[in-house]
């Protein structure tokens, strides 16, 4: 996970770990290292800690335990306004009492910036953000997305190396949300910024960054890519939290090149991809299977699949796609996920299928 | 059946009625109904306090007791000239005599003196005392009077005691406006009062200044604390505002008096000073009879008006702003005055507004801890009301007050915008 002290990380967590009152850690020794350029993600359920961990990198609160490095250098005694991030909050934060060209201004004024060179970064940052004909305009009469861009323009416009998001995109509306997830994006890599992102929307956090970190009970469970976190959860916390999951519980009977075979709880034998270190012969365990890798049609089943038989319990016409309710060795809530081809047959409620995956996208996890 | 809409007339509604009738109508019951609702407060309002103020503001020009008591002098009186220095002739004296028995058989001859003294001294002891003697006089047959008049009171033959009373006998006067002013309504015209009986212009500069300081100490005080109980948790919060509200449930009287205690001479503060040894014996500090004992007391009365407004503003007050404007790299007191700051200013601006307001007219404080050099406008109006029953100078100095009042709200909306006040 962590790169230990590799020399080319910009921001660092070493063994941090903080507590409010004492007695529980909120965070439990954060390991992490992001290099410059890079656009990451926290992700996690509310109260895992991530916005925690973002504040303390902020300076807004204080690590109980260990060091938090920018550059190289610890920062823990350094104060919030000395350690030049740029951060956007999650309701703005824009002072309603000045207009946005003097929002953007008060970066530079605290800076002691000139004049003209102050009126020439935040045109640059406003036209950046493509919102250049409003700074005359106070925050209260603009929208919601246009507040947003004005929010990212003021946290940009001193030109920090590293920019905090704390759920920026929280108040938009779905539409505006995925522009602006686009647009952030392409600033950040254009800019070449180093990003530490705070979400709990999984969409937003496979969409965006180069690295996913998600977060649940003040640890780091899993730091990957995108694709590699998706396809490859390595905890059933992981694979339930991303994406759509079915999970099936049995105990695993042996384990054979590479290859788990797991007796589920109604007696069914199933072959697995061992993921999780506590998969061992003996151990209970939760088999995870994405709804889209489940197939029901005869000739789309793939040579070597494992087959099973399931009752239909509901079928949903969502356009682009099937969405089946299945009762799947003695669980209801077994989804499939089928794309809406020609070829593809229309179930009822009540119809006996048999259904197929590959063992490799059958994953043996903790239990 | 009519086609609404192929017809060239208003809009008719189903039953053949025009529909902005209709509508007026259907309206016009919810209003109905809501004016139901409200009408028990709004009666007691308008009797309570609409109507007492406009009789109040009425009462400081309303001077009809010169005409209604003397209505045939007043008549002759148009005839004379005041500044000729010549005495009236015969036929104002015996109108004033029909005039007066008439008054003394109803008993409002000394109301009349007592109305006339306010602006002349000596006119009530002479309306009273030539009154015993002018009962005695039958205006038909006992004429002339100029000459009896004049050996009742030699006053009667005083060109002064005519012209007061003619000056005075208009039904609508400025006079007691004047009066308020430190200026006198003469033969001549207004002019000032003498030197020695000035004192209304300083007390209402004496009031204004007061508050203004009691309000700016207010501001001093009440901002740490607005700020501790918008910012501490809870139930910190919680006690400390049990602390800002115990004022409220003391009486006003018992603080008062307890401002008493503390600040006079031999008092708690002088005492320890004292034993300390800060203060000699012999000259223990005078806190109290005087406008710094006013301002320590009221300042204190007035607090919690200043306090609850301001911490209802900064509650609202985000802490992102200064987080924001600390990443931003602003220190803690520049995030503070560029941010916190402009932000609270609708706090400060209602809660000067409510404790301006409340000082100005303030009256039990000043009373009883003012002495004569701290005591303010208010002080002097109930005196005129309760001791000198001269009421219509007592209206005009209370109108006055009320213009004050209300032109200092006006420039306040005009500089802050009474949009941006917000008391809760």
């Amino acid at each position: 996970m962590a790169d230990s002290a590799s020399n080319d990380a910009f921001v660092e967590f070493d063994r941090v770990q903080k507590s409010y009152d004492g007695e529980t850690l909120v965070v439990k020794d954060l390991n992490l290292s992001l290099p410059k350029g890079e656009f990451l993600t926290m992700l996690g359920p509310s109260g895992s800690g991530k916005t925690t961990c973002l504040m303390m990198l902020a300076g807004f609160e204080t690590a109980t335990h260990g060091d938090i490095r920018l550059g190289g250098t610890s920062i823990n005694n350094i104060p919030p306004h000395k350690r030049g991030i740029g951060m956007v909050f999650q309701n703005y934060a824009l002072f309603p009492h000045m207009t946005i060209a003097e929002n953007l201004s008060f970066p530079l004024e605290v800076r002691k910036m000139g004049k003209s060179a102050r009126e020439e970064k935040i045109k640059r940052a406003l036209d950046m953000v493509e919102m250049g004909a409003f700074g005359g305009r106070r925050p209260a009469q603009l929208s919601g997305g246009q507040q947003q861009r004005i929010a990212l323009a003021r946290a940009l416009v001193f030109e920090p190396e590293l920019v905090l998001m704390d759920e920026p995109l929280g108040a938009l509306d779905k539409q505006l949300r995925e522009k602006m997830q686009f647009e952030i994006t392409n600033l950040a890599h254009n800019l070449g910024i180093t990003t530490v992102y705070v979400t709990h929307d999984q969409t937003e956090a496979l969409t965006m960054s180069d690295r996913v970190a998600v977060f649940d009970d003040g640890r780091i469970q899993q730091l990957d890519p995108p694709d590699t976190l998706y396809e490859n959860p390595q905890n059933s916390f992981v694979a339930q939290f991303i994406g759509e999951n079915n999970t099936l519980e049995g105990v695993v009977k042996e384990i054979n090149n590479g290859i788990a075979i797991v007796e589920l709880d109604d007696g069914e034998l199933i072959d697995c991809k061992p993921v999780h270190e506590s998969v061992k012969p003996g151990a209970r365990t939760r088999v995870s299977i994405r709804p889209e890798r489940v197939e029901y049609n005869k000739d789309r089943i793939q040579e070597g699949a494992h087959t099973l038989k399931a009752e239909v319990k509901e079928f949903i016409y969502m356009g682009d796609i099937f969405r089946t309710r299945l009762s799947v060795a003695g669980n209801d809530e077994f989804v499939i996920k089928t794309r809406n081809a020609p070829d593809v047959e229309r179930l009822t409620p009540g119809q006996q299928i048999e259904i197929g995956w590959l063992p490799e996208d059958c994953r043996a996890l903790d239990a | 059946m009519t086609d609404a809409t192929s017809q060239s007339g208003p809009m008719l509604a189903a039953d053949g009625t025009p529909l902005k009738k209709s509508l007026a109508r259907a309206l016009r019951m919810q209003k109905t109904r809501a004016l139901m609702l409200i009408a028990p407060l709004l009666v007691f309002v308008l009797v309570s306090f609409i109507f007492p103020i406009g009789k109040m503001l009425f009462k400081s020009v309303e001077n009809d007791i010169v005409v209604e008591t003397l209505p045939l002098t007043v008549a002759e009186l148009q005839n004379w000239d005041a500044e000729s220095g010549a005495l009236p002739d015969e036929a104002l004296y015996a109108a004033f005599v029909t005039d007066m028995v008439v008054a003394i058989e109803a008993k409002r001859h000394t109301r009349l003196g007592t109305r006339l003294n306010y602006e002349y001294t000596g006119m009530s002891s002479l309306f009273r005392k030539s009154g015993r003697k002018i009962k005695k006089l039958d205006p038909a047959t006992d004429g002339p009077f100029k000459e009896q008049l004049i050996d009742i009171d030699k006053k009667w033959g005083d060109v002064t005691t005519w012209a007061v009373i003619k000056t005075h006998s208009v039904k609508i006067t400025n006079g007691y406006f004047l009066n308020a002013v430190d200026m006198q309504r003469t033969p001549e015209g207004a002019q000032t009062q003498p030197e020695d009986k000035r004192i209304l212009i300083k007390l209402f500069q004496r009031t204004l200044f007061m508050s203004l300081m009691i309000t700016v100490s207010c501001i001093l005080l009440g901002y740490p604390v607005a700020w501790l109980l918008a910012n501490l948790p809870a139930r910190t919060a919680n006690i400390l505002m049990i602390l800002v509200l115990l004022p409220f449930w003391t009486s006003l009287l018992v603080r008062t008096s307890a401002w008493k205690v503390m600040l006079q001479q031999q008092g708690v503060i002088n005492e320890v000073l004292v034993w300390i040894g800060l203060v000699a014996d012999d000259a223990r500090l005078v806190m109290i009879n005087n406008q710094f004992g006013t301002i320590v007391a009221m300042t204190h009365i007035l607090l919690p008006f200043m306090i609850l407004p301001m911490y209802s503003v900064m509650q609202t007050i985000q802490p992102t702003y200064l987080r924001a404007a600390k990443s931003m790299g602003a220190t803690n007191w520049t995030a503070f005055w560029r941010v916190y700051f402009p932000l609270s200013v609708p706090g400060i601006g209602a809660g000067s507004i409510l404790v301006f307001i409340l000082a100005i007219g303030y009256y039990i404080t000043p009373e009883i801890v003012g002495g004569t050099k701290g005591v303010f406008i208010s002080n002097r109006i109930a005196y005129h009301i309760s001791s000198s029953l001269n009421w219509g100078l007592a209206a005009a100095l209370g109108t006055i007050l009320l213009g004050v009042v209300l032109l200092l709200y006006w420039c306040y909306d005009k500089i802050v915008g009474i949009d941006n006040v917000k008391l809760g």
